[in-house]
């Protein structure tokens, strides 16, 4: 069995959004395509179209989100579905009950399509493994393992900035060995074929073997800046200076934060992303953050769209492309 | 009790390298011959063996009962008779039951409990430290006396290497070898290999160095107190090696093998699949590799089960939040055998492992055809291929990353003491 294929209907059909991993850059590019169509509703005084009436989205965060959630919250509104927010941290699961039985009582309510983050890599996967046929899973991150639709949007915003992404190279900095982001980005990149992908952290925060993902990995940041045209910035969490992987904040920004005199060593014309949220002054400095080649509030934006094509998508309520 | 005469099967005995047709007569729950009838052999019934093998029953080294204490998981009476059904007549339980193995009267109770059960022998593992706490030692003399056959952790480490060398010399003292687990604690807090699955599953991974410091700990004072250790479950290329050269050293250290890691690898995490969440974790291919290579070789001497039955929510969590574990008595011969016939090493060779090679290790007079020992048998056909369905095992645990394999070899009649314990 190959990881992803749980995602996949028996028609190829995308069925649930588990992971970028065996998704392909065809199904990646139609959700992309897809998402520039809904980018120009978003773009309108009445922000809605009619794709998911009738339809009831569950948002079901095992972990805290502000972004996410809401941008799921507000894809799932304009396509005029009907949207339940779930704090799970303060219901069931604190009294007790497993992860399956919250699913399995969801799903008696109706409800047609689970979005879901949740601390365990793999929670996604089981959840999509036991819920009915008709019934849809979209994975919001789950533990270190995948964040799909983050990487898309991010995907998305690069290619808007930088169409011909096969002859471009991406670096990702930071904390790759605890990022979800970066491993999605990473399938997602590589399946539109992207001309080079880097990693830049030092070797405490880099995931072993990563080379056999197609990445070139460095542990010097100028070295690896160089002549890149997409930096990816990723947000180091304090937890990793308790876990002896750094010895502190200041020394990580020292050595790996992005300034504005390591972003020149990037060509000119380079873009600095950044999943959010952002630890100004650990490994970005403000001035970048907030610069010309910032494009991090855009990324926002985007996520919308793109969270729309993916929950139309699975839903097989998306409009049929032409020559189709 | 009824004597017994087992005819026509191909009697292999790993410890004398006895490998021939040859007639098995048993009489008062002991082999009384092998080859020609015995003197005044009393009327008997007769066992047909054609076309089997006729071996020692199989000894494991570490199969978990779960009971005391978890008995939602298994009890001694499930799973010794799951132990049966796979051909294993003794079973040799780690101490971290509930309560622990560390006072002579939990060791009654296991023993009463088998006894009752009335189907495999069943030997509790003692505590080496109180509680398996690694801060006191465990009344190890009177563990022994009560009837345990060795001292140990389960998978419990003794950070305190004070008190680790002081248990190993006690235990020389007493003339008990001590079983530990090959894991550093703070290396081992997650739950896959530390390779490229676990890296795109975002598991959080064991490296290989989590054994390789625990093995080369052990080792160290091994030499220093001459303590006979065996090394409970090895996992890696790695720490054979340090096995190896200690044994070339002339270390009094042994080691086994969980038989699902000669045959899986780390990709059978793919898709999350938490039946293959297991302690120590599956490893890479050049792992698995090396492990058979060890088996064959004789560095690794015997091949355990390492069965730790589940009842079914406990494989119903996200991978990381699942239990770590198979139900593995009922594929433990088929795994020996599988090596056999992926061309590792011969019959007799792979049998000794899982017969003579553990019961060496414990001292016990079994895990062998000589006369006068007890007539713990096992029958299988060779030629029959078994499928690997969990839904029906003996066992209480459903669980293997096995299921749907096909492993050879057909368990056909099980022996303890002479009386027919199967079918």
């Amino acid at each position: 069995m190959v990881e992803g294929d749980i995602q996949l209907a028996p028609d190829g059909r995308l069925r649930h959004c588990l992971t970028t991993e065996g998704m392909g850059g065809e199904r990646i590019t139609e959700i992309l395509d897809l998402a520039e169509s809904f980018a120009g509703v978003n773009d309108k005084t009445i922000k809605k179209v009619p794709l998911l009436r009738g339809h009831t989205v569950v948002n079901l965060f095992f972990e805290s989100s502000t972004r996410t959630r809401s941008t799921f919250e507000l894809a799932a509104k304009r396509l005029s579905a009907d949207v339940l927010n779930i704090d799970v941290q303060r219901s069931a699961t604190s009294k007790g009950e497993s992860l399956l039985d919250t699913i399995a009582n969801l799903q008696a309510m109706q409800c047609d399509l689970f979005v879901m983050r949740h601390p365990e890599s793999g929670a996604s996967h089981l959840v999509a493994r036991h819920v009915d046929d008709d019934v849809h899973v979209i994975n919001a991150g789950d533990g270190l393992h995948a964040h799909p639709t983050q990487a898309l949007l991010d995907v998305f915003t690069m290619r808007r900035h930088k169409p011909d992404l096969s002859e471009r190279s991406v670096a990702i900095v930071g904390d790759l060995r605890h990022s979800r982001v970066a491993r999605s980005e990473i399938h997602a990149l590589r399946a539109l074929g992207v001309g080079e992908i880097r990693a830049i952290a030092p070797r405490t925060l880099l995931p072993v073997d990563l080379e056999a993902l197609g990445v070139r990995v460095y542990e010097d940041i100028d070295a690896g800046l160089a002549d890149v045209d997409i930096v990816v910035m990723l947000r180091l969490q304090r937890e990793r200076m308790e876990h002896a992987l750094l010895p502190s904040s200041s020394e990580y920004f020292a050595g790996w934060g992005l300034t504005p005199e390591r972003l020149a060593r990037a060509r000119p014309d380079a873009i600095v992303m950044h999943p959010g949220p952002t630890n100004r002054g650990v490994e970005i400095d403000s001035r970048v953050a907030d610069g010309p080649q910032s494009v991090i509030l855009e990324q926002v934006t985007n996520g919308i769209a793109i969270r729309m094509a993916v929950m139309a998508l699975v839903t097989g309520t998306a409009p049929q492309r032409e020559g189709r | 009790m009824t004597a017994l005469r087992i005819t026509g099967g191909r009697v292999i005995d790993p410890g004398s390298g006895h490998d021939a047709e040859a007639d098995v007569w048993i009489d008062a729950g002991r082999i009384a011959a092998i080859g020609a009838a015995p003197a005044s052999f009393p009327s008997h019934e007769r066992i047909d063996a054609a076309g089997c093998i006729v071996c020692p029953g199989l000894v494991d080294l570490s199969a978990r009962l779960r009971e005391p204490g978890e008995r939602h998981k298994g009890t001694i009476a499930s799973e010794s008779r799951a132990a049966i059904a796979g051909g294993v007549t003794t079973v040799c339980c780690p101490p971290d039951t509930a309560p622990v193995v560390d006072a002579p009267a939990t060791v009654e109770l296991i023993r009463q409990r088998a006894i009752e059960a009335d189907q495999a022998r069943v030997y509790p593992i003692g505590a080496l430290t109180a509680g398996l706490d690694g801060q006191y030692l465990a009344p190890m003399r009177a563990l022994a006396r009560a009837g345990c056959p060795a001292l140990g952790q389960a998978d419990r480490d003794v950070a305190d290497s004070h008190v680790l060398r002081s248990a190993l010399a006690y235990a020389a003292t007493i003339d008990r070898p001590v079983i530990l687990p090959a894991c550093t604690p703070s290396l081992g807090h997650g739950c896959a290999h530390e390779g490229t699955i676990a890296s795109g599953l975002g598991l959080p991974g064991i490296p290989v160095a989590a054994e390789t410091t625990a093995v080369a700990r052990i080792i160290a004072l091994v030499a220093d107190t001459g303590a006979r250790v065996h090394i409970g479950r090895l996992s890696s290329a790695a720490a054979v090696d340090l096995l190896a050269r200690a044994k070339a050293d002339g270390l009094p250290v042994s080691a086994d093998v969980a038989a699902h890691q000669l045959e899986l690898t780390e990709s059978a995490l793919t898709g999350f699949d938490a039946r293959a969440h297991l302690r120590p974790p599956l490893r890479s291919a050049g792992d698995r590799d090396a492990l058979r290579e060890a088996v064959a070789a004789g560095v690794i001497d015997a091949i355990c089960s390492d069965h730790r039955p589940h009842e079914p929510d406990a494989k119903r969590r996200p991978f990381e939040a699942s239990d770590p574990g198979l139900s593995g008595l009922e594929t433990l011969l088929g795994l020996v055998l599988a090596r056999v016939a992926a061309g590792d090493c011969d019959l007799v060779t792979a049998l000794a492992r899982v017969t003579a090679g553990p019961a060496r290790i414990l001292d016990l007079d079994l895990g062998h055809l000589r006369p006068d020992a007890p007539a713990d048998l096992c029958i299988f056909d060779p030629d029959t291929e078994t499928a690997v369905e969990p839904d029906r095992f003996v066992s209480r645990g459903h669980d293997t990353p096995l299921a749907g394999h096909t492993l050879p070899g057909r368990v056909r009649t099980v022996l303890v003491d002479g009386r027919i314990r199967s079918d």
